[in-house]
This record gives C-alpha cells, structure tokens and sequence, in this order.
C-alpha cells in the first residue's frame, strides 16, 4: 500500500509510530568525524525525517542495534549470576536495500549456526522491524548489484524522499494505521539502484593453493591491521567474550562481549603463545574468503552484501572490490596451469 | 519480553570433587556433572570475574567429568591457585562432537598422543579396554621428559591390556624407560592389515604433521585418521567466529576431524 506525505505530514506519521516505537536512523554528525572539521554519519534515534540522512550511506552500520560494539551478558554480585538488562523497547531501524540482506546474514550466524541459537542476540532482534531507505544513486565503493543485495522487499514500510516529498510502501499490516491518517494514496514503489559504482566478478570454486598464494603479500606490505574494516562491516559478527571486576569492590564484576576483528592481533593467539595467522596478508586472505567463498560454502550464499563501507573506512586505500576481483583473476591463472 | 530458549551463556554451578596432580602445570580437576558426555568433546570452564576457557574431557564418571589443564592461561593461572576440593565453580557444556567409540571397535587401531592430549582419547582407550578390540590397540604415548609423564596410573593399567609404547623426548642418564620422538616408533607397530587399519593422532600440530608422514608411508589412509584440534574460541557454540578454519568451526563440527578433511583447511 503506497502513500505520499509532505514532510510534515510524514512527521505525523513518525509521531504516531513513536507510541510505540523508537526509530532508529542513519544520522549526520557534524564535526564529529575522525578527523578535524569532518563529518561522520552514525546511527541514531529521531523524531522528524529531515534529522535522517536519507542520500548518503552511513559509515558505520545499523548492527549497533543487534550487535553492540559491548555488550553487558552477566553481572556478578558475589555467589549471584544475573543476566544483564536490556532496552526491549520497540525499535524500528531504517536501512538500504544491501544492510537488509546484512540482517539475514547476522540471523545466519546467530541463529542458524550450530545446534545452539544466540539468546542475547534473540532477544535484541526480537524488538526490531526494519524500514527500507529507498536508494537513488549507488553509494561511493559500492558492488552491491553483482553481490545481488541492491533490491528488497523484506521491508515494513519504504522511504524515498524526492522533490520535498516523501514515498512510502507500507507492508506490514500493524504498522499502516500510523501511515493512514494521513497523506494520499499512491502507487509507489522504493527506488533501487541497478548499476553500482563498482562491478566484481567472484570465483566459483577456490582450490587450497590459493590460502597460501603470494597474492595476499601484497596486504602484509599494505595493511596496518587497524580492523576498521570489520567495524564498519554491517555483517562482521566475530565477538570476544572479556571478564572484568571493579577495582573498589573486587567481588562485583561482569561478563561483556565486544566486538572483535580477525584483523587485529590478538584474534587467533591461543594459551601457551601460538598465533594462527601473525601476517596481515594471512588475516586479509581469512577475511575475504570468509566474505566470499567460505561462508557460501557453508550457508549457500555469500557473506558481503557489498556496501562499499569497508573500501571508505580504509586508511590504506584497500579496495575490497578491487581485491575480489583479483582474487578472481588469479583463480584463472591458477586452474589454467594445473 | 523475548521468548528466546534456553541462555546457552549463562554457567552452571559445580562442585570441585578432587583435584589429580599429575605434574606441577598439569593437573585434572573432577567437576560434578551429570548428563550426556563423549570422549573429545570439551568444556567452557567459567570463573565469573576472571573468564572461561575450553578444555577437553578426559575423564566420564557417573557424577562428574575430568577436565586436565595445564596452568598456562589467566583462567588456569587462577584455578590452580585458587581451588581446592570441595569448592565449587561454573561450567557451561558439553560441547563439539567428540569420538564416536563405536567408530573404533574390531579392527586395528594405532593411537598416536604427545603430552596433555591424552585426555581427548583417554575415554577412548578405556573404553576399548573393555572390549575384545583391546589387543589390537597399538597406542604410542609421548611426553617431554620423564617428569612430564601424566595419567600414570591409566598408562600402566593400559600397559595390561594394549599395546603401550611410552615414550619421552629426552630423559636423563640412567633413565629405564624408551627415549624418542613418537615418530621412531611408527615403523615398528605390528600391524597386520594397514588398509583396514585406523588411528587417532592428537597432540600439537608438529607432532601431528611428522606422525601422519610415517602412519603415510606405512600404507595407512588418510581417510582412517581421526585427529582432535583446539582453538581459543570465547563461545563453545558457533558464534564467536574465533575457532574458524574455512568453512568451518572447530566447537560445532569439530572438535574431532576426519585428517582427509581438516588437512585441506588452513588457518
């Protein structure tokens, strides 16, 4: 069901949305970027559509929402264990079309993974419903089209906003009162892109000898392993689970879980000081393998959506992109010499 | 509110029923626990403030299970320090696949183990102690030196009933016992049919990779070898990302291998 609002009458609908939910936006930051007089843009809550930033990609992710960076499991009080409290409140996250697909990945792994499902994962996903940011231009690094995340329709309602105007399909059925009080009616479809900025080509099979190519010497010599890449990635979902008490009072402690990076040192060391992968051509190859090949192996079908987040964030100007394709290449020139 | 299952995080109470010194580092704690357990398969050692760390069953009783550590880590560090029987603690498990027993019952078996992975196959071995299958059992057991030797009292009970050969990497003057890397024994083992054959290779990765080459040469497929790897993985349960080798997780489809398949997965 379509309908067209002015803004302001959007805002209304957002208004009756908030008795029950909260929403949850891409939001543009200013001054607040890495950097002296940059911009960043984050997630956020809010209240009227002109706070979200509906053009440009954000550059961290919605999975905050899903996955906090830290998240409190246990607390400990002497001989008592309790589960941490959460926020169940209600939210809705709006997102593009590629971090929709994200979330089925992030699902895959939390709840289809092994005989045991992720009960504080569970329970944050529960309280969510996603609204699709409709995309009028392919962002920046983007390969979204050949990684085939660039259209949905698991959506609740759709936002495209265009000339002053905003488009909403709505889908969910508890949902639309809120959008039926006001506004008009219309046939409207969300916009998707259908060329990317940039297009992959993925390998089918990649034989074992490619684990071990000299292709990946070129990330030792390139990447500083700062792991920005697996924090900004909307389907990274590795965490390390961390033990702390508090210093005046050493009986009171909890348990967390923060996000990790296969990038990073420290991911793969074992008791006893082994380290599985020490180079950062190593921990490149186990990453986009991961994103490319392996996880479809397992699962069906491929990790990275495509969203381009990793390549921006880069401070060595890594193209993650580019990297695929290479590896593509060279499994041409590896399977043509056998 | 959620109506999610069971919290697979959250750590189960146990009682420390005794603690085995083996040597100074390595000692087995005696865990209470009832429920299903397999030879292999391993616990999340939970100490609320300080950690958790897996570490494979050595031992399956009515009410509790072994868990053999070496003080090596945070988590160990403190356990060893601070724990006695009687005192009680947190587990979260069972976990993995671990040996299916069944797997190696009436045929020959060559069992390869280097220093604390005993513990993984010790369930197997008593088992099959206890089976016609126990004079076909060829186990070569490796430790550092003489000092390094665990699970004594089991090595010397198996001595009876298998075929043992204990073996040390080096021993001071006047030591009685065999001296030589596990390797110099594989030629050795009387085997009458290599093909049918079948072994369990655990300990670390170098021992694993030289012993493979032998029972290689000797005719044995590598489709007949079990080995049992380890990660430091912070869930136990598939999630954590950190055990992953390829397509795979070594807490879910492992922590037990097939050789034939874990040789093609690199870290």
């Amino acid at each position: 069901m379509g309908f067209v609002y002015k803004t302001e009458e959007f805002n209304k609908v957002l208004e009756a949305l908030e008795s029950k939910y909260r929403i949850f936006a891409p939001v543009l930051k200013i001054g607040e970027g890495r950097f002296r007089d940059t911009d960043v843009i984050r997630y956020d809550y809010i209240s009227r559509i002109e706070d979200a930033e509906l053009d440009e990609r954000s550059d961290f992710s919605f999975k905050e929402i899903l996955i906090p960076l830290s998240e409190t499991m246990f607390y400990f009080t002497e001989d008592e264990i309790k589960e941490a409290d959460y926020d169940a409140r209600p939210v809705i996250v709006l997102m593009r079309s590629c971090d929709i697909h994200a979330v089925k990945r992030l699902d895959q792994m939390y709840t289809g993974n092994g005989p045991a499902n992720d009960w504080f994962y569970e329970r944050l996903r529960d309280r969510v419903k996603f609204a699709l940011i409709g995309c009028g231009k392919a962002c920046p690094n983007s390969f979204c089209v050949d990684m085939g995340t660039n259209r949905t329709n698991e959506y609740a309602f759709s936002i495209d906003m265009a000339d002053g105007k905003v488009y909403c399909d709505v889908r969910d059925d508890e949902l639309k009162p809120a959008f039926e009080s006001t506004g008009a009616k219309a046939d409207v479809s969300p916009r998707f892109v259908t060329e990317a900025e940039f297009r992959v080509e993925r390998p089918e099979e990649v034989p074992v000898e490619l684990f071990k190519d000299k292709m990946w010497d070129e990330y030792t010599k390139r990447c500083v392993n700062c792991g920005r890449c697996n924090f900004v990635c909307p389907t990274c979902t590795c965490f390390t689970i961390q033990d702390i008490f508090y210093t005046d009072n050493g009986r009171v402690g909890e348990r967390r879980r923060v996000n990790a990076s296969c990038m990073v040192d420290g991911y793969t060391d074992v008791a006893g000081g082994l380290v599985m992968r020490k180079t950062n051509g190593e921990r490149m190859r186990f990453k986009v393998l991961h994103k490319v090949y392996d996880f479809r192996k397992r699962f069906g079908y491929d990790m990275c959506v495509g969203c381009g987040r990793c390549d921006t964030v880069c401070p060595e100007y890594i193209s993650f992109a580019n990297c695929i394709n290479k590896l593509n290449a060279r499994v041409k020139e590896v399977s043509a010499n056998v | 509110m959620c109506n999610c299952g069971k919290n697979e995080y959250t750590p189960v109470p146990s009682k420390l029923q005794d603690i085995i010194k083996h040597t100074a580092q390595e000692w087995t704690f005696r865990f209470t626990y009832v429920g299903d357990v397999k030879p292999g398969q391993f616990f999340q050692i939970s100490i609320p403030k300080v950690g958790e760390c897996p570490i494979s069953v050595s031992g399956i009783g009515p009410d509790y299970v072994d868990l053999t550590l070496r003080a090596v880590g945070k988590v160990t560090d403190y356990l060893f320090e601070n724990f006695k029987a009687g005192d009680s603690l947190f587990l979260r498990g069972p976990y993995g696949n671990g040996f299916d027993v069944h797997e190696f019952e009436g045929g020959e078996l060559i069992i390869v183990v280097g220093g604390t992975a005993v513990s993984p196959v010790r369930g197997v071995v008593q088992y099959l102690c206890e089976t016609e299958s126990a004079k076909d059992v060829h186990m070569i057991a490796g430790f550092k030196d003489p000092g390094e030797i665990m699970f004594k009292a089991d090595l010397k009970d198996w001595a009876e009933k298998i075929d043992l050969t204990l073996t040390v990497d080096g021993a001071p003057e006047g030591y009685g016992g065999k001296v030589g890397l596990v390797t110099k024994y594989i030629p050795d083992i009387p085997i009458r049919d290599i093909s049918k054959c079948k072994a369990i290779v655990v300990g670390p990765p170098p021992m694993i990779r030289f012993s493979m080459i032998e029972l290689v040469k000797r005719g044995l497929s590598e489709d007949n070898v079990w080995i049992s790897d380890s990660r430091r993985m912070s869930c136990g349960i598939g999630k954590c990302g950190h055990c992953r080798i390829n397509d795979k997780y070594v807490c879910i489809d492992g922590p037990v291998f097939k050789f034939s398949e874990h040789k093609t997965l690199i870290d």
